[in-house]
């Protein structure tokens, strides 16, 4: 029963790991770039989110009507004005800018916040749970998991049925061409990591109520998503919610071993996965 | 090509020779604090000599490199603790283990490109530090000491063990220097310049390219873990947290040589020398210093790619280590 | 003759340290073609590059309509009225047929060229506009370039090497439309290396050697055997 309900719960935090991989696959997707600060911008999110809620008594998932805004045009920023200018046949620039932006970010939240581990309130619906069976959910690990399929699936649509999302799709298809025909190639790469960054919010919030967050706490979840893109598959956005799922599911199995395997359970089997299926479970198709 | 070559070869090695006896005459004339201070610093420079290795020459963009400096020292502990070695012998150890483990790593990891492989050495070291962590016998995460007898196997004297540690940190130090200045010259060395231009802009990798990247990441990892073992051993105390610490062992090596200037030999060097200044000024500062060391690496990675010494280079066509790279 | 809608003012461009053109100056009539041709590696495509500003371009080296353009970004290039129609087609291969038109309509200019013209300039687009662009036949491909141009409604469309790699037969289906398109007065540059075909379609010709313009004028002006001299780089006689 345990196992079962381990599964059920690895499910359900893979929902997590899902939309901090769904941020990195999509800028990945559009213009080739891996953000090495994204968990870093993951827990700044947490923390604007915590000094609004704090200065306006806000509830925490309220919040996210001032967060989600603010992340995105910060994407924006730091895309259109530096990160874009890092672009080009060379890929240490992009690397490394990224890995000081996140060392940035991290030394930056521990001058302000110092280094006590926070968490954001949201009231009751932290500790409620609903009965299925004999297992018990908790409501707050189910909204995540539903938040994540639903960003995904409105991300899915986006892509190949809106304007924008089409201009996503000719531009990582062949960015000097989509330049010849008019689109605003900076803008577009700008544009994704505006969207990228909205996603990075919400996983914000969702992280800072369900867990404890400290300045540090960013690359740890860089490198949960970083496995699910992997596991799932480059470029295939329900590939990340299966990678994330998969990661999810191992570190609650190893936790049920001991905790100390919690973490290193998923990095096993994400070098397994490597190991046997490099391109992922689910490769797209080109 | 001997007749083109030997000269600057010869120059360097002369370089080198006098600069190794000037520091490994220390002991005589420098300070406990001073040997310290001197040591770690040839310990930042063999770790950064080889980060720019791997980076700048073999395009393998490490950010994991705390693995092989933790691993060593960790070996270093068992071989002196269950293995009852004397330290100086667990240090060859401390070698074979790192280069062992990068061998184990890298075809799975080269499967990854770019920023991915990247994170992927980051998952290898986190993974190998939760190894230790998990493991009671070394003491989990609190981690163990060296016991007293297995210090004095190498001199009776503390003075006497300061100065041991000392040269070794200054034979790594000078020894990565010397290996890597040899390693860029030779035919591989140039494979691998040339790989790197090419390969990253294509994204198309051969055998011979695999193979000339695997040995290079093999080797750094060695070296990583020798120098690790000895750092340790001048610690003589270690831990998980402290043995793979990402800041410690990758972030400021990336630092320094992105800033002093990433392709170069000369710009591990030089900021390593900045990034000793640097800290001696800002020490009381805590975060801060990270904060505008980070911020001077971007800075260094979107104005000037090329670093301190590459700005150096165009403005005086200066060259300490002639190595015959041109660049863009 | 009347002001050039396009004209080149001693262009020099190349990639990195390597010149491909030089001096190159020419001018195009309103509704008028213009053909270039020359030998494969004479820097014809690096002509169409530099006037879109793909690739580095002085100032005041390309002028439209008299005002200098040489500053103005690729991407805006298309608003202006100015498109291309890429050496071997480059279609985005995740977009559809229609997706491929849509998108360049999204960024060009308002006008009659829509989607359904295309489809009526050539039908088989239409019945296959729901399919992957890539997944067409080359010539069908090379009408989903073309008709990719037409949606942005340019004044100035330049076309390089629209035969490349296709059947005789499928070239002739595809200049066929050409003439259809000129009537609604677009000015065109067709750059193309089987000389007979830009003889038969352009107004005025230009002859690119090794970088440099080795003949211009008015097309009636030269025979084929002079063209044909001057395209392997031999002296006018």
């Amino acid at each position: 029963m345990n196992l079962i309900d381990a599964i059920v719960q690895g499910i359900l935090l893979g929902g997590l790991y899902a939309l901090f991989a769904a941020g990195l696959s999509l800028i990945f997707g559009v213009m080739r770039l891996v953000n090495i600060a994204h968990g870093d911008f993951i827990v700044l999110a947490a923390y604007i989110a915590m000094v609004i809620i704090q200065s306006t008594g806000m509830n925490a998932f309220a919040s996210l009507i001032l967060v989600v805004p603010l992340m995105a045009a910060l994407g924006y920023v730091i895309q259109r004005f530096i990160l874009n200018k890092t672009l080009g046949d060379d890929l240490l620039p992009p690397i490394l800018v990224t890995f000081g932006l996140a060392v940035v970010i991290q030394n930056t939240l521990l001058t302000v916040f110092e280094t006590n581990t926070r968490r954001l309130s949201a009231g009751p619906i932290e500790t409620a749970s609903v009965a299925v069976g004999p297992i018990s959910l908790g409501v707050l690990p189910l909204l995540t998991f539903a938040v994540a399929v639903g960003l995904i699936l409105l991300l899915e649509v986006g892509f190949f049925r809106s304007r924008i999302g089409r201009a996503f799709r000719a531009t990582s298809d062949d960015p000097a061409t989509a330049q010849a025909i008019g689109v605003d190639t900076r803008h577009i790469f700008a544009l994704a990591m505006a969207l990228s960054f909205a996603v990075i919010a919400v996983a914000g919030v969702l992280l800072a109520v369900r867990s404890n967050f400290d300045p540090f706490s960013g690359p740890a979840r860089l490198i949960y998503g970083f496995e699910a893109v992997i596991i799932g598959g480059l470029g295939s956005l329900w590939g990340t919610l299966a990678g994330g799922i998969v990661i999810g599911v191992s570190q609650a199995i190893g936790a049920q071993i001991s905790p100390a395997f919690q973490t290193l359970a998923g990095h096993l089997v994400f070098f397994a996965v490597l190991a046997i299926k490099p391109r992922g479970l689910f490769p797209r198709m080109d | 090509m001997t007749q083109r070559l030997s000269k600057p070869a010869l120059r360097v090695g002369l370089g080198l020779i006098v600069v190794a006896v000037i520091f490994a005459s220390a002991p005589l004339w420098a300070g406990r604090a001073d040997l310290r201070l001197i040591g770690e610093f040839m310990s930042f420079l063999a770790l950064a000599v080889l980060w720019n290795l791997l980076a700048g020459y073999a395009g393998l963009m490490s950010v994991g490199q705390q693995a092989f400096v933790g691993l060593g020292g960790y070996m270093l502990f068992i071989g002196v603790i269950f293995l009852g070695l004397n330290p100086l012998v667990a240090i060859p150890l401390a070698i074979v283990a790192g280069a062992v483990a990068g061998a184990i790593f890298a075809p799975l990891l080269f499967r990854l490109e770019g920023a991915y492989f990247a994170i992927g050495t980051w998952v290898a070291a986190e993974t190998i530090a939760l190894i230790f962590s998990a493991i009671p016998t070394l003491g989990a995460g609190a981690g163990m000491s060296l016991p007293v007898d297995a210090v004095r196997a190498i001199a009776d004297s503390r003075d006497g063990r300061e100065a041991v540690v000392y040269w070794l940190l200054v034979a790594f130090g000078l020894g990565t220097v010397a290996f890597a200045f040899a390693l860029i010259r030779s035919k591989p060395g140039l494979s691998l310049m040339a790989l790197r231009d090419n390969a990253l802009a294509a994204g198309s990798v051969g055998v011979d390219i695999w193979k000339a990247r695997f040995w290079t990441y093999v080797a750094v990892a060695g070296a990583s873990g020798g120098i690790g073992a000895v750092i340790f051993l001048q610690k003589l105390r270690i831990s998980p947290t402290s043995a793979f610490s990402l800041t410690d062992w990758t972030v400021v090596i990336i630092f320094i040589v992105v800033i002093g200037g990433i392709g170069r030999l000369e710009g591990a060097i030089i900021g390593t020398i900045l990034y000793f200044v640097l800290r001696e000024l800002l020490i009381d500062f805590g975060a801060v210093y990270m904060i505008v060391l980070g911020i001077a690496a971007i800075l260094t990675m979107l104005w000037s790619r090329s670093g301190i010494w590459g700005g150096v280079e165009k403005r005086f066509g200066w060259s300490l280590l002639p190595t015959r790279r041109t660049r863009h | 003759m009347a002001d050039p809608i396009l004209s080149v003012r001693g262009l020099s461009s190349g990639y990195g340290d390597f010149q491909a053109l030089f001096d190159v100056s020419f001018d195009l009539a309103e509704a008028s073609v213009l053909g270039v041709v020359g030998a494969n590696g004479a820097g014809k495509s690096t002509l169409f590059k530099s006037i879109m500003g793909l690739l580095p371009r002085g100032g005041d080296m390309v002028a439209f309509r008299g005002k200098p353009i040489g500053h103005v970004r690729s991407d805006r290039m298309a608003r202006l009225g100015i498109v291309m129609v890429p050496e071997g087609r480059r279609l985005f291969r995740s977009l559809t047929v229609e997706e491929n038109l849509n998108i360049a309509a999204d960024h060009g200019r308002k006008g009659d060229w829509s989607p359904r013209r295309v489809y009526d300039l050539f039908p088989i687009l239409g019945e296959k506009r729901r399919q992957q662009a890539t997944q067409l036949s080359g010539g069908q491909q090379q009408m989903v370039a073309i008709g990719r141009a037409l949606v942005a409604n340019p004044d100035v469309v330049l076309f390089d090497e629209i035969s490349l790699g296709l059947a005789p037969i499928v070239v002739n289906d595809v200049y066929a439309a050409l003439p259809k398109i000129i009537e609604t007065g677009i000015s065109a540059v067709v750059v193309e290396q089987d000389v007979d075909r830009v003889m038969k379609l352009a107004d005025s010709l230009v002859c690119l050697v090794e970088g440099h313009v080795a003949l211009s004028g008015a097309a009636s002006e030269f025979t084929k055997a002079q063209l044909t001299a001057a395209y392997f780089g031999e002296e006018p006689a």
